[in-house]
Formats: C-alpha cells, sequence, structure tokens
C-alpha cells in the first residue's frame, strides 16, 4: 500500500460511492469520520517506515507510478495531511448542522483528495491540473440546476481557470532561466507569468472581486470550505516553487512583491471589511486579508516565514469553519445578511452571532483567540524587516478590528424589552460552540499546534533548512 | 508554407465565426472545426495518436455543449448581459487581438524553444480570441466556448513544449469538465424556462 492510495485513491473512490448516499445525517457523519480516520491515520502512522503489530509487518510506500509521472506524498508531510483531512471533517460533519447541500460531502472529499494530489504530484507544476479539476469540480457545490448561476461562480470559473496556462507555461520556462541564470530576459517573463498565475489562483488584490459576490449569493458554509481548502492547498504548491528555484528564492524582487501583495491584500481586505453593511461581504473580505497574512509570511526569512505559514494554517481552517456555519444558521433564519436584517439577532441566534463575532475578532488577530499568535509572530518579523510594511500590516488588523466592533454591536442592538429565544437546534448549538471553544484553546494554548508543526518545514528541502 | 498560412486562416475564420455567431448551431459547428485546427496545429510537436486525442475530446465537449443546449428553447441565452454586440465591433475588436498576435509571435516563437511559427501563431490568435470573448459576454455557452478556446491554444503552445501521456489525459479530462460545467451552468441558468414549461 502506498500512501498517495491510501490519501487521494481511497477518499476518491469512497467520495464516489458516498454519491449514491441520500440522506445529509448520513453523509455527514460518514464523511465526517472517514476524514478523522484519514487525518490520524497521516498523524500516526509513518510513511516508509516498517510498523510491526503482531506477527504482521507493514509498510506504507510514499510513491505511487502513474503514466510515467509521480505521485509522492513524503513522510514530512503526514502533518500536513492531518491538518487537511481534520479542516475537512470540520465541514463534513457541520454539513447536518448547516443544512446545506449534502454533495458537499462526496464532492468535499474528492476536492480534498485532488488538492493533496496537487502537493504528491511531481514535477510539482502538474498541480495546476489537478487544482484545476478542483475547480471545476467545485460549480455543482456552487451552483444548483434549479438556480440560474451566480455572476460570481461564472467570474470564479473564469478567473481560477485562467491560472492554469499561466502555471504550467511559468514552469516551463523557470525550468529555462535554471538552466541559464544570466538570461535576465527569460528570468523575468517567467517571474511574470508565474505572478499572474498565482494573482488568479490566490485571487490577489484586484482579482478578488468573485469572492464577496460569492458570499453573497451562494451558501457561506460552501464557500467557507472553498476559501480554506483551494488558497490553503495554492500557498503550499507555490512555496513548492520557492523551494525549487534557487535564483526565485533568492530574488529580493520577488520579497518585495510578495510584501506587496500581502499588505495590499490585509489593507484591502481590512479596510473594505470596515465600511461594509453585509455580514456575508465582510467574511469575504476577512478570508482575503487571510491569504495576505499569507503571502506576509513567504516574504519573511523562511526560517522564520514558514512556521509561521504553517501556524496560520489551522486557525484560518478553524476560524472560517465558525464563521462560514454561523452565518449559514443566520442565513436561515434571518431575511438576509444585511445589517438592517440582522439586528439585534444575538438575543435570537446567540451561538451563530458569537460563532461570526470571535471568528472575525480571531482573524482581526484578537488576543486570546486563534488568530493572535501567527499574527503577532507576523508582526515582530515583519517589524524586523520594514517598519513601514508593519504600519501598513496594523491598518489592515485596525479596519478587521472596525468591522468585528460593528458586527458585534448590530447583532446586540435588539429593541426595548426583547426577549431571549433561542432558534438555534441543538446539533448547532453543539457544532458552533465546540468550535467557539477550539478557537478559544488554540489561543490560550498555542503550543498545541507547535505539536504537529516540527516535521511540517523539512518538506520544503531548501526552505526549511 | 502555403499550408501553414491555411491553418492560420482556418484558426482565424473558425475563432472570429464564434465571436460572430448568433445561432447556437453555428457556434458548435465552428467550436468543433476549431478543433480540426488545434490537432493539425499539435500534429506538429506530437505524434498522430496523441494528437488525436485533442480533436476527440474537443468534439466530444461539442457534442455535451450542443446536446445540452439543443434541449433547451431557441429564446434561452436572452436576458443575459451582453456588452456591446454589433459584428462590426465584434470583428474590430477582432483585427485588434488579430494585429497584436502578429507583432509578439516572431518573440514568442523564440521563448517557446522555436515552436514553430505557424504553431505560436496558432495558438495565440486561439489565446486571444478566447480572451476576447471571455471580456464580452456573461452569458454561459459563450463563456464555455471562451475558456475552451483560450485552453486549445494553450494546448497547441504547451504541446510544443511537454509531451508527457499524464498531462496529455489530465488536460483531456479538464477539456471534458470544461464542456461538463458549461452543460450544467446552460440547464441551470435555463431552470425558470423549463420550471415553467
Amino acid at each position: 500500500m502506498s500512501a498517495p492510495t491510501i490519501w487521494i485513491i481511497v477518499p476518491m473512490l469512497i467520495a464516489v460511492l458516498l454519491l449514491a448516499v441520500s440522506s445529509p445525517r448520513v453523509l455527514s457523519l460518514v464523511g465526517g469520520s472517514i476524514a478523522v480516520v484519514l487525518a490520524l491515520l497521516a498523524e500516526f502512522i509513518p510513511i516508509e517506515q516498517a510498523l510491526t503489530i503482531g506477527a504482521f509487518s507493514i509498510k506504507i510506500d510514499s510513491s505511487l507510478s502513474i503514466l510515467g509521472r509521480v505521485l509522492l506524498l513524503r513522510p514530512e508531510e503526514g502533518s500536513l495531511l492531518a491538518m487537511i483531512y481534520g479542516a475537512a471533517a470540520l465541514w463534513f460533519f457541520g454539513t447536518e448542522a448547516a443544512r446545506t447541500k449534502a454533495r458537499l460531502v462526496p464532492l468535499g472529499l474528492i476536492i480534498t483528495a485532488l488538492m493533496v494530489a496537487s502537493i504528491a504530484v511531481e514535477p510539482f507544476l502538474f498541480a495546476a491540473l489537478f487544482i484545476e479539476m478542483a475547480i471545476l469540480l467545485s460549480i455543482p457545490l456552487l451552483t444548483s440546476l434549479y438556480k440560474a448561476p451566480s455572476r460570481g461562480v461564472i467570474r470564479f470559473l473564469i478567473y481560477q481557470t485562467l491560472a492554469m496556462p499561466f502555471i504550467l507555461l511559468s514552469g516551463w520556462l523557470l525550468e529555462g532561466v535554471e538552466a541559464s541564470p544570466g538570461d535576465l530576459a527569460l528570468a523575468a517573463q517567467s517571474a511574470s507569468m508565474l505572478g499572474l498565475g498565482f494573482a488568479f489562483l490566490l485571487a490577489i488584490f484586484p482579482l478578488y472581486n468573485w469572492i464577496p459576490m460569492l458570499m453573497e449569493e451562494v451558501s457561506p458554509f460552501t464557500v467557507g470550505f472553498l476559501l480554506w481548502i483551494l488558497p490553503t492547498s495554492t500557498l503550499i504548491f507555490g512555496t513548492g516553487f520557492l523551494d525549487q528555484y534557487s535564483w526565485l528564492r533568492s530574488s529580493p524582487q520577488l520579497k518585495i512583491a510578495l510584501q506587496s501583495a500581502g499588505t495590499l491584500m490585509l489593507v484591502t481586505g481590512g479596510l473594505w471589511a470596515a465600511f461594509q453593511r453585509h455580514i456575508g461581504r465582510i467574511m469575504a473580505y476577512g478570508a482575503i486579508a487571510e491569504t495576505g497574512f499569507a503571502l506576509l509570511a513567504l516574504s519573511l526569512d523562511a526560517r522564520l516565514g514558514i512556521p509561521i505559514l504553517f501556524i496560520l494554517i489551522p486557525a484560518r481552517a478553524l476560524g472560517l469553519a465558525v464563521w462560514s456555519l454561523a452565518l449559514t444558521v443566520i442565513k436561515e433564519n434571518a431575511e438576509s445578511m444585511r445589517f438592517s436584517s440582522v439586528r439585534g439577532i444575538l438575543r435570537t441566534l446567540p451561538f451563530a452571532s458569537v460563532g461570526v463575532i470571535l471568528a472575525s475578532f480571531s482573524t482581526a488577530g484578537f488576543p486570546l483567540l486563534a488568530g493572535f499568535p501567527a499574527r503577532l509572530a507576523l508582526w515582530d518579523g515583519l517589524a524586523r524587516v520594514s517598519i513601514g510594511s508593519a504600519l501598513w500590516m496594523g491598518l489592515g488588523l485596525i479596519g478587521l478590528l472596525i468591522s468585528s466592533f460593528r458586527m458585534l454591536a448590530v447583532f446586540s442592538m435588539a429593541d426595548e424589552y426583547t426577549g431571549w429565544e433561542v432558534r438555534e437546534d441543538w446539533i448547532q448549538g453543539i457544532m458552533l460552540g465546540l468550535a467557539m471553544i477550539g478557537l478559544m484553546i488554540l489561543g490560550l494554548f498555542p503550543q498545541f499546534v507547535q505539536y504537529l508543526l516540527p516535521n511540517l518545514p523539512a518538506m520544503f528541502e531548501r526552505l526549511g533548512q | 508554407m502555403s499550408l501553414s498560412w491555411i491553418i492560420i486562416l482556418l484558426v482565424a475564420i473558425t475563432s472570429v465565426g464564434l465571436l460572430m455567431a448568433r445561432d447556437w448551431r453555428w457556434l458548435i459547428i465552428l467550436l468543433s472545426a476549431q478543433y480540426v485546427t488545434v490537432f493539425i496545429l499539435t500534429l506538429q510537436n506530437w505524434p498522430l495518436g496523441m494528437a488525436s486525442v485533442k480533436v476527440v475530446t474537443g468534439w466530444m465537449g461539442a457534442t455535451i455543449l450542443g446536446m445540452t443546449r439543443s434541449g433547451l428553447p431557441d429564446e434561452a441565452d436572452d436576458g443575459e448581459i451582453k456588452l456591446p454586440q454589433g459584428r462590426l465591433f465584434h470583428l474590430f475588436a477582432a483585427g485588434i487581438v488579430a494585429s497584436i498576435v502578429a507583432a509578439v509571435t516572431p518573440r514568442v516563437d523564440t521563448m517557446m524553444a522555436d515552436a514553430g511559427s505557424m504553431v505560436t501563431a496558432g495558438s495565440l490568435l486561439l489565446i486571444g480570441m478566447g480572451l476576447l470573448h471571455l471580456a464580452l459576454t456573461d452569458q454561459v455557452l459563450r463563456v464555455a466556448l471562451g475558456l475552451m478556446t483560450l485552453l486549445s491554444g494553450f494546448e497547441v503552445l504547451y504541446s510544443a513544449v511537454e509531451s508527457s501521456v499524464l498531462v496529455a489525459a489530465l488536460l483531456a479530462v479538464i477539456n471534458l469538465g470544461l464542456a461538463l460545467v458549461g452543460a450544467y451552468l446552460l440547464l441551470a441558468s435555463n431552470a425558470k424556462e423549463t420550471d415553467a414549461s
């Protein structure tokens, strides 16, 4: 048995079988359990090491050959797989509470497996093809046969598809640059192609207009899943590019570009969020700012930036899961997600309201919440490199905090003498409650995440040293 | 040399035709013809067996879109946002794209390991027309056609530098996936009409 078979092919096969199941509860339980099992296997069963159980000895090979190419999951990637499948389990278990489309589980499992394949494929630049397949599979999640597709869905499809040609071509050009490093024109061309490809894929300013559109038009829970899995895998894939090519890694221009893009994402995300009057769009700008944090982490020295990048991942996953589930519950119970419609809902939807507030505070780096440790480390690292960028980051964080306080004010602004009337059901209450406790545990005990981290930077042979 | 020009001319006719045609039947016919030109261009760098994957996949995609569209009412595409739609305007825009392609072809050809000016010009023309298509419309069928045209152009260019079987297979899957997504969105965008009938 090989690692790619266990974490890529088996989940896909199970997902295909799950397509035949119609009960949302069964799908949620089975899909979530499978994701948890895969996460536990990834964390505790070592790859490429013989494991003896009584008279039996099992060894999981790291590679699988397909059509002359290789899918390779290294032993150091175990914790990353655990994080990916662990976070996917959050969404799969949440489908029952969110009362969202049941097909999120089978399609989500295939999308997760494809994103793992994008991390595993060698040569790594073929990852763009797997990412594109995941994008195409996302479309049935975002729209139904009985509703006209929104403009956000069409833009999502176009922008994400445009990324693939750029990345594949830049990969080929980068090989040429590696062979003749003196060719500055070729280096500039390949870097531009690569930049454009990742700008489309990561929805870098100004190519992120589909995110707020989707948050307005589609189930926030589904969009939250995509806003977690797609950028996370893309960032790992992009870091692989940096690791592979020494001239790119050592280029001072690239650091500046990453810093500028990250700052722009964070500042625009934060400021736009501060002025929104739609709680779905605020989450969209929060997710945009999250990508900004990750880009800023990549712009730092690799010894500091790569661990920060990995600390950001669990906080982002949990934050988006809570935020999207809470928004879905609110959307189900309120007329719309505009401020005017959600005024005073703290008294009728207390779990969902607190969930939105805590998740947005966590994204803004509020102390004692999951996002705080990573943002503090990032801010400190950034201030050592550039005070200007650190100040801009502060501005972005202030914008996000303002949006959180505005939502808090709107949610608690109930009419006088309005009584408490909890409308969430027990599943929603338990799911949101547990996830909020998780947000606080990650903030209060950040060393809990450290358990997953030690081996992760080693997955990048050069950057991780 | 003359054959090269004929192929480029065919690429231009099919891609500009896709931009100008209003009837969905013509769109599907032109898309199918376009995949024949893609096959000929790919054949310059790939063996016959692998190059034929492009035309077979393309025709399958065109069939999927055509069969889906044939089941919908004729006015199904109306009512969506359309930017300037005069034929003259489209022709003018296509002319600008063609001029840009003519200007950049030699440079891109050098960059792409001397893929051949016919291959480079043909692929850039497809990419340019695909982008123009995407820029001019929000209609689902046309968005699918625009993306398929753009990807065919890229595939022709990429075939000059990459001949992996896995890549060919994955690109074929993506092309079919795009056609299926296009068909899905086409059905969804006409949900009201279907319900009403």
